[in-house]
């Protein structure tokens, strides 16, 4: 440590940042995002796991919502009525509804390991004890998380539907189809469909991360009840009717019941998406997502803020 | 304002049956280094995590800069270092520091200030996980050090440091104090606690067994004399040193006096017609009394 015997104050040299010295985009920013969101903005972009899961998540879009049909059609699998509409599916204005029919089952896993990551690993790494520390209120400091996570879904779901309208553009191309863009209506409901019900399943990963204190067991339980055990339950309830009552109100029934409401089609469709449903009507989907996401959200902040930090 | 930085008062934490910290009552002084000394488990970390709010109390009190501990004000203003450092692995140290510096609305000048008061700007560009022990407990000196904190509390904070990292830790710390910071250092080693510390405190089973200055801890030095008749030689020491100074252990005398007073016994012991086979003078380090006070804890001479 040569720099003992010269000891000199972090202070002398630095000061509180103000607003006012930082200029054009850094300040609007400063501005609107709140320290909290920005500091955690800061670590989560050069996260490799959520570069990783985001490919992942852009490449499963792409090789089940437009490889595979494309391949379908052009193999002639698929002939007649059923091809043409598989086709129409593939163009660019229905590019939205590409966006939102794969989040209600593998993009919402997807963002439920994230969401699980971001905060489990917290505590294997010790950086919750650190920024617990340092100043932040512990119900801002995870907020800061949620909101730099809803930042990050956003710009996923912004990208997926870019990949999505380049592909669809490139086989309207292919096909010598009439490119016709998609509405604004349908884009924002598409669009916003998906994020809210990534947000609600990444609401849940961040709820089992700070629940189990650690990646690895809140991952496994979440693509678990993700993937396996809501679908066993909706398994049994169409034998035993009186679960129905129960599955319908799952977090994946209600989250597939979104994307059905704004047009993605159910997975009773020839054409369908796995996950996707017309359980719920849109409003009422909706209402119990937004739910769903605030209970996960207010746990969450409850159980960080009353619990020691032990490790 | 008040000069006492961190007060408890019967603070105590319980988990189930167990009693993990049993009703503390101490005191850190402004500008003082204190040293939290006790072996392991003895409840030092769980203690000091109170004090930063990351643990609540079962009962008791504790004031730190005058304030509840936890509270978003009294963080800005500690720096710590508890059970060891937590950053991002994937991102480099001064990475991770500017990150931590958002939170406190420092700017990078300030990170690289910390980074230069741990010797850690060469390699502060490479990722955290790749850094040794050593490094990793600097970088978390850097942290704490960050946004100039009136109160750093650092626990153990040479661990995993080599000897030349200790000696440049010590270095550190005596000059944070010399500029008056107020240090509050937990450590299981004495001689660390003994080189830099004002005042200790001695933790052991969750209770505080002594508080005080290290001169007052340690007390007197003490002579011992290995004579013959021990029994004539009783009465010729109480008469040269007083009574309550005198006290026998395994046939040898303890006297508890300065060193400097060895011609005088010696002579009038030999003056007596007492034989003195061996005079050794005996400073009373902070190891001494460590294991003193442990060990009558232990054995339950001190009062709970």
């Amino acid at each position: 440590m040569s720099g003992v015997s010269g000891v000199s104050r972090a202070s002398e040299v630095s000061g509180v940042r103000g607003l006012s010295g930082v200029g054009g985009v850094r300040s609007v920013v400063a501005t609107v995002v709140p320290g909290v969101v920005r500091a955690e903005l800061r670590r989560l972009v050069r996260w490799p796991a959520l570069w990783v899961l985001g490919s992942v998540w852009l490449a499963l879009n792409l090789t089940f919502g437009y490889v595979f049909p494309y391949l379908t059609y052009r193999t002639g699998s698929s002939v007649g009525p059923g091809a043409e509409a598989s086709l129409g599916q593939m163009l660019p204005d229905q590019a939205p509804l590409a966006v939102v029919q794969g989040m209600p089952m593998f993009g919402g896993a997807l963002v439920l390991v994230l969401g699980a990551l971001a905060v489990g690993s917290g505590y294997g790494w010790g950086t919750w004890k650190t920024v617990f520390t340092i100043g932040p209120r512990r119900g801002a400091a995870i907020g800061g998380t949620l909101g730099a996570l809803g930042v990050m879904l956003a710009a996923l779901v912004v990208a997926t539907f870019a990949v999505d309208v380049a592909a669809s553009t490139a086989i309207g191309l292919a096909e010598d189809q009439a490119l016709v863009a998609p509405g604004l209506t349908d884009t924002l409901s598409g669009l916003g469909g998906a994020l809210l019900i990534a947000a609600m399943w990444m609401g849940g990963g961040v709820l089992l991360g700070a629940i189990t204190r650690g990646p690895a067991l809140a991952v496994g339980l979440g693509l678990v009840w993700s993937l396996v055990v809501e679908n066993l339950l909706r398994g049994v309830a169409g034998l035993l009717g009186s679960l129905e009552t129960v599955t319908n109100l799952l977090p994946g029934t209600v989250a597939g019941s979104v994307a059905g409401a704004v047009g993605a089609l159910p997975v009773s469709d020839p054409n369908g998406t796995p996950g996707v449903n017309t359980v719920w009507d849109g409003s009422a989907a909706t209402l119990l997502l937004v739910a769903y996401l605030v209970a996960f959200a207010l746990a969450t902040v409850g159980l960080v803020r009353r619990r020691d930090l032990t490790g | 304002m008040t000069d006492d930085i961190v007060v408890t008062n019967a603070l105590t934490k319980r988990y189930g049956d167990r009693v993990a910290v049993d009703g503390v009552s101490l005191t850190v002084r402004r500008g003082e280094i204190y040293g939290f000394l006790g072996p392991n488990g003895a409840g030092k970390t769980t203690t000091l995590r109170m004090l930063l709010g990351l643990v609540r109390p079962t009962s008791g009190a504790a004031s730190v800069l005058g304030a509840r501990p936890g509270s978003p004000g009294v963080l800005r203003r500690v720096g710590s270092l508890i059970e060891g450092p937590g950053f991002y692995p994937y991102l480099s140290g001064r990475e991770n520091l500017r990150v931590l510096a958002s939170y406190r609305a420092l700017d990078d000048v300030a990170v690289e200030a910390a980074l230069t008061q741990v010797d850690l700007t060469d390699r502060a560009g490479d990722r955290y996980k790749s850094y040794s022990l050593g490094m990793r407990q600097r970088l978390g000196v850097a942290a704490a050090l960050l946004g100039r904190p009136d109160l750093l509390i650092l626990d153990e904070p040479t661990n995993g440091l080599d000897p030349a990292g200790m000696a440049d830790m010590r270095d550190l710390i005596r000059a944070l104090a010399a500029e008056g910071q107020t240090i509050m250092l937990s450590s299981h080693l004495l001689g660390e606690v003994e080189q830099v510390c004002d005042r200790v405190g001695v933790i052991a089973d969750g209770r505080l067994l002594v508080e005080g200055t290290v001169a007052e801890l340690r007390g007197t030095a003490s002579l011992v004399l290995r004579v013959d008749p021990l029994a004539r030689a009783l009465p010729v020491a109480a008469r040269v040193v007083g009574a309550a100074n005198v006290s026998t252990v395994d046939s040898a005398l303890h006297l508890a006096t300065e060193p400097s007073r060895a011609p005088d016994l010696v002579r009038a012991m030999v003056d007596a017609g007492v034989d003195v086979h061996e005079v050794v003078a005996r400073d009373r380090s902070l190891e001494d009394v460590f294991f003193a006070v442990t060990n009558a804890a232990a054995s339950g001479e001190v009062a709970k």
